[in-house]
């Protein structure tokens, strides 16, 4: 129940810059994930609004009232940390009223609290045992539990799956996303590198990357309409595939003209200033199709992985990185072939200099 | 030959000698015992593999046994005969049954030993390990906080007679119309007192003046233990704590203490075992005059200044028994905390 405001945020560590100038608005109700490379400053971030690390330059408001100066435990914050942080040397009870015993409730008021969240996360049989005896989901469960008690305005959430293995962090993911629709008036940030976790949580996506905010939006405008190359390659995977070129014709539709005789039609408008302009044409590997028109690509399939629902293909990597196509079902037989490859205008995407055309 | 090059000497010989043992056993197994070749290689290497710990563990299962098997039953059938010099000059031994024993009961030194013994084991232990807790959380985060634990850890170093020369100046007293030396008596004349006092000859007080000496000296012991095992303590819980909304001393009583009370406990146990065989700083500074005798420096006093063979080994059997629980005690903690 809250909302948040980053002004000019910056940290650094000495010289070392870290963030620089984060601008951000979190309303009531949302999940906002933060992704982005390892090192972009992500958890920093997460850590600075926790008041866990100090803000170099900038204002963080918490519902209007900066908060920059003011104790973790006095915003109004309840944060789950990678590795569960749970106190060892206490019960699962224990570990989730201490934060209500230091602000002095009532016992009455503990104990209900308590057993009213270890039902919702079916922790009721376990209330009595210590972390140590407990699997790897049910402490993750705790130490929600553990925020949730406190009924704070914000949650803060470090990587809290990554320590789970692949099927208990489906269903830990699920669990996440039921609890937020069962606190709607809840604020969570929640912080990965996992972009799966990012596409299926999110309200909003914050990508970070080299010191600063590289786009904010809804998980699917990140994907559909990225607003820079680092956006592009970063959320989808396999990365999406980008070729240079150069424009030949404009208008409401962009005619690239490739290497290799290849040609791309995007939707993307331009202008008739943008004839000749050097370009990046990208397509991700799931809008590639195989044709007999004029390519967007062709190539010889290096390798191929069968997937069942699809069919990864690898082309020469010779130029650098791989082209990939995913094509759908199974297909026998492509290894050692050229194939040529086109994709729907609607899919192709134009970035100059790093950035999409889409948002000049 | 002179003593330096003489000493050379022994280290030379006693690392090298065991050095030797430990690679050529170790060669004599691989090579000719157990060789890991021919038709019986994948016997040979399991059968090297049982033997080679017993091989290593050798040299020290048998100084032991030399050095601390048989000098306990020795000092045991001791404590229960009754040595004699004959007429003709040779010693008999003849069996005194509990006689020893009931004859250290009788005497008031040996109950004076024991309760200062018991008083020992209140003060120093509890000072000591609370003093090196302390120092370890506050040097934690000091830039300086390393020179400042070197300090600390510095009187691990001294011999515990070299503290009790030093904490002897320390109470050292002059008549009133000289100049104090020794810094307490300085410091009380200085504050108001009118004349000197005899530190070390003032009953009670004294014993207390003792301790200080050990609890000096251990302080530096406990402080470097728990420092490793504060650093061990998984910083995501503090911050969860901080988070929760604990104060410094909340985190430091709540979190940190009880997450290595493990640790706190062996310390603990560990200095008990020096205080319970506590010798040295009392023979150096009273020899247990002025009622601060203690178990140890009773039985020294019996067994070499009396030549009471039987009630000295009687009051080393005392000494044993008092260690034995608490020594297994302590080893079962430390595995516990290896876990």
């Amino acid at each position: 129940m809250a909302n948040l405001k980053m002004t000019g945020i910056a940290k650094s560590y000495g010289d070392v810059s870290v963030l620089e100038d984060i601008n951000l608005e979190i309303k009531t109700g949302e999940l906002i994930v933060f992704v982005g490379p390892s090192g972009c400053g992500k958890s920093t971030l997460l850590r600075m609004v926790a008041g866990l690390e100090k803000i170099t330059a900038g204002e963080l408001e918490i519902d209007g009232v900066v908060v920059n100066n003011i104790p973790p435990a006095e915003r109004g914050i309840a944060m789950v940390f990678q590795s569960y942080a749970l106190y060892p040397h206490m019960t699962v009870r224990e570990n989730m009223s201490f934060a209500l015993k230091l602000a002095k409730k009532s016992k009455e008021e503990i104990e209900a609290a308590v057993s009213k969240v270890a039902k919702i996360l079916q922790l009721e049989d376990y209330l009595d045992r210590l972390p140590k005896a407990l699997s790897g989901g049910q402490r993750q469960r705790v130490a929600i539990g553990r925020s949730i008690v406190r009924n704070p305005k914000v949650y803060l959430f470090d990587e809290p799956l990554s320590n789970l293995d692949a099927a208990l962090r489906v269903a830990t993911r699920i669990e996440i996303a039921q609890l937020k629709e069962s606190m709607p008036e809840s604020t969570m940030i929640y912080v990965t590198h996992d972009q799966v976790e990012a596409m299926t949580l999110a309200t909003r996506i914050v990508v970070l990357a080299n010191k600063g905010i590289a786009q904010v939006g809804t998980p699917l405008e990140l994907y559909e309409r990225p607003e820079n190359e680092f956006v592009a390659r970063f959320i989808g995977s396999p990365a999406m595939n980008l070729w240079p070129g150069e424009v030949v014709a404009t208008g409401a539709q962009t005619k690239v003209q490739l290497a290799d005789g290849c040609e791309a039609l995007s939707n993307v408008p331009t202008t008739e200033a943008d004839m000749g302009l050097k370009v990046k044409v990208g397509v991700r590997p799931e809008d590639l199709r195989a044709t007999e028109g004029t390519p967007v690509f062709t190539g010889k399939v290096d390798f191929t992985e069968l997937l069942g629902e699809l069919t990864q293909i690898y082309f020469d990597a010779t130029a650098g990185e791989h082209v990939i196509a995913k094509l759908p079902g199974i297909v026998h037989g492509l290894r050692g072939q050229n194939i040529r490859l086109a994709a729907n205008p609607e899919k192709v995407h134009l970035f100059a200099d790093g950035r999409s055309l889409l948002y000049r | 030959m002179h003593p330096a090059l003489q000493g050379i000497i022994t280290i030379l010989v006693g690392v090298g000698g065991c050095v030797g043992y430990f690679y050529l056993s170790n060669q004599f197994l691989d090579k000719v015992l157990c060789p890991p070749r021919g038709k019986n290689a994948g016997r040979n290497i399991n059968r090297a593999n049982i033997i080679r710990p017993w091989l290593f563990l050798l040299p020290a299962i048998l100084a032991l046994s030399i050095y601390l098997a048989y000098p306990v039953i020795e000092t045991l059938r001791l404590s229960l005969t009754k040595r004699s010099t004959l007429p003709d000059g040779s010693t008999a031994y003849a069996w005194a049954g509990l006689d020893n024993y009931r004859q250290m009961m009788k005497e008031p030194k040996f109950w004076e030993a024991l309760k200062n013994n018991a008083m020992w084991l209140a003060v120093v232990p509890a000072l000591a390990t609370g003093f090196g807790l302390l120092a370890a959380q506050l040097t934690d985060r000091l830039k300086w906080g390393n020179i400042a634990k070197s300090l600390i850890f510095m009187p691990m170093a001294i011999s515990f007679v070299g503290a009790a020369v030093i904490f002897k100046l320390v109470y050292d007293m002059r008549p009133i119309e000289q100049e104090q030396i020794g810094i307490l008596n300085a410091l009380y004349l200085n504050f108001g007192g009118e004349a000197p006092i005899a530190w070390l000859t003032t009953p009670f007080w004294n014993s207390f003046l003792l301790m200080a000496v050990l609890v000096w000296i251990q302080t530096g012991f406990a402080m470097v233990i728990l420092s490793a095992a504060l650093r061990g303590i998984p910083e995501e819980t503090i911050e969860a704590a901080i988070v929760d909304g604990a104060n410094p001393f909340q985190v430091f009583f709540k979190i940190k203490v009880p997450q290595i009370k493990g640790t706190i406990m062996v310390v603990w146990t560990t200095i008990t075992i020096v205080v319970l065989k506590v010798f040295d700083i009392v023979f150096a500074m009273t020899n247990g005059q002025w009622e601060t005798q203690v178990l140890a420096n009773y039985m020294y006093d019996k067994l070499f200044r009396s030549n009471d063979w039987g009630v000295g080994s009687a009051s080393a059997m005392v000494i044993m028994l008092l260690v034995t629980p608490i020594l297994v005690w302590n080893v079962r903690n430390a595995r516990r905390e290896m876990e």
